[in-house]
């Protein structure tokens, strides 16, 4: 209660010091032009939906490759050992490389090869690579919290008579999930922001229309507008995010007593 | 008469440390036998030795005269020989009867329905029908021990081994475990019990075998091994046993 009334005041203040300042209505015009936004909207509208459908779709892959790449890391045994090399490779090439750099090798390299039989949108090429570059550094997130899982709970699932697959599969991966899901939804909130970066390839989401308006009218209300929309999806992400951790924390502490 | 579980010449080293050094240890079918010995001497490593969790270096084990390296399929050891640890090894994100269950279904192919009229029908026998939906953190340690050791029955083992069971427990809950071992031997099972509670061993075990350095220093009844043992190495032992007030 304290806290709210403390909070209204502040902010409350901050409102009022920025409205009443001598530059307000220039900075009213160029970022809150309530024509602008109305005008710009539809199309930054248009664009952030294009963000949500990869960003959608990335998410689901990215959770999947990411597992697998993990798994084939943590194999043992020599049977194993190429599978285990080619994790380390691609974890260590696709997460030592900057996701920008990538989206541009990616999307322009691709299709400018011109190879028979490989589609040539810079779009889903731009795509992989944002995927390919989440995977790896999920893969990472996944191995830390099948490390966690205690080395005796793999004696178990052997004593049951599990092989290496069963005992990741029943035993150590969804002990593993569970440790990690907070830095996993972290990792979820990140890359609905940076779908963003597949605009430096052409592609149409909110940020390039936003652009693309901007370019013809010099007003920057456009941008506010697809600043709202990335609000508006983000912040419910990340307060689920506290709300989860809290009470992973909580069943964490009960756990030991 | 063939031994349920024989180790012949067995040896294992760590590294370059020897821990068990040409053991000879026949146990018959039905009997119990309790494995002592101070901290370091091997007796963890035989265990996990006979549930092939750890390689060997020499010597051979067989269950029924067939040996379990080369003879003996890993899917059958597993099913015949069961191990419970100290620490329970539950798995937490699992229901008792899901943890239970697991091994037979996803290992032995059992259908799901069969598997769990098994599983209850032990939970029922060791007082735990109750806790079947529950979660292990939910459970105490004395309960939690007692699902682990219902977890390796459930397939129907022919020897059990069983590690210190009790030494992760609170004093009071101890007696719950123990019964249920004592219950266990009732009905016929083959066991080897690691312990350091020496009057259980004394009670439920038809033989004692101390265990120094990674031989069998004495193996014989509790009577008589408690009473006159031979070895100076078993008598000192104990000696510091009784001192410290646990026999
Ligand atoms: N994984 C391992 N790697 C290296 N050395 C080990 C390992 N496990 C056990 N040892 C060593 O082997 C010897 C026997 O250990 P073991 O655990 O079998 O003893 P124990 O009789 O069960 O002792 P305790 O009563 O403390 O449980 C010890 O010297 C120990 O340090
Ligand atoms: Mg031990």
């Amino acid at each position: 209660m304290v806290a709210a009334v403390s909070t209204a005041v502040v902010f409350g203040l901050l409102a009022w010091f920025v409205a009443s300042s001598p530059f307000w209505p220039r900075i009213q015009a160029t970022y809150f032009s309530a024509e602008d936004m109305r005008l710009s909207f539809p199309r930054v509208l248009r664009g952030f939906w294009l963000n949500m459908r990869i960003f959608l779709v990335g998410e689901v892959a990215i959770l999947v490759l990411a597992l697998l790449v993990a798994v084939a890391r943590s194999l043992t045994g020599p049977v194993a050992a190429p599978l285990r090399i080619a994790a380390v490779v691609f974890i260590d090439l696709l997460r030592g490389v900057p996701s920008l750099l990538l989206i541009l090798l990616f999307g322009f390299g691709i299709p400018a090869l011109q190879l028979p039989g490989v589609s040539r949108s810079s779009l889903l090429w731009g795509s992989v690579a944002l995927i390919l570059s989440y995977s790896a550094y999920t893969a990472e997130v996944y191995r830390s919290g099948m490390i966690a899982v205690h080395g005796s709970q793999r004696a178990a699932a052997k004593a049951l008579g599990l092989s290496q697959w069963q005992a990741l599969r029943y035993a150590v991966i969804p002990q593993a999930v569970r440790n990690v899901t907070p830095a996993l939804l972290n990792g979820v909130v990140s890359l609905q922001k940076d779908v963003v970066l597949l605009s430096v390839i052409g592609a149409r989401e909110a940020v390039r229309e936003a652009q693309i308006y901007t370019a013809s009218t010099f007003n920057y209300s456009s941008y506010v507008v697809a600043a709202l929309l990335f609000l508006l999806a983000s912040v419910p992400l990340a307060r689920f995010t506290d709300w989860y951790s809290r009470r992973d924390e909580q069943r964490r502490l009960q756990r030991a007593f | 008469m063939v031994p349920r579980i024989e180790m012949d010449r067995l040896t294992k080293y760590y590294g370059a440390t020897l821990v068990l050094d040409q053991v000879d240890l026949a146990v018959a079918d039905r009997e119990v036998v309790a494995l002592i010995g101070t901290s370091g001497s091997g007796k963890s490593t035989l265990l996990r030795c006979v549930a092939r969790l750890v390689d060997y270096d020499h010597g051979a084990i067989r269950l029924d005269g067939v040996a379990l390296e080369g003879e003996l399929p890993e899917r059958e050891l597993r099913k015949r020989i069961g191990i419970v640890f100290q620490s329970f090894n539950l798995f937490p994100h699992l229901s008792v009867l899901d943890n239970i269950t697991l091994a037979p279904r996803k290992v032995h192919g059992q259908p799901r329905g069969q598997a769990e009229e098994r599983a209850r029908e032990l939970l029922e026998l060791f007082g735990m029908s109750e806790h079947a939906a529950s979660y292990p953190e939910r459970l105490s340690g004395g309960q939690q021990q007692r699902v682990a050791i219902v977890r390796a029955m459930a397939t129907d083992p022919d020897v059990l081994l069983l590690d210190e069971v009790t030494a992760a427990l609170d004093p009071e809950l101890i007696g719950g475990v123990l019964d249920v071992i004592r219950d266990l031997k009732q009905r016929g099972m083959t066991m080897l019990i690691v312990t350091h509670e020496m009057g259980f061993a004394r009670d439920v075990a038809d033989r004692v075998a101390f265990l120094d350095e990674g031989r069998i220093c004495e193996i014989s009844p509790p009577s008589q091994l408690f009473a006159e043992p031979e070895h100076p190495r078993t008598k000192q032992f104990l000696q510091r046993i009784i001192e410290s007030g646990r026999l």
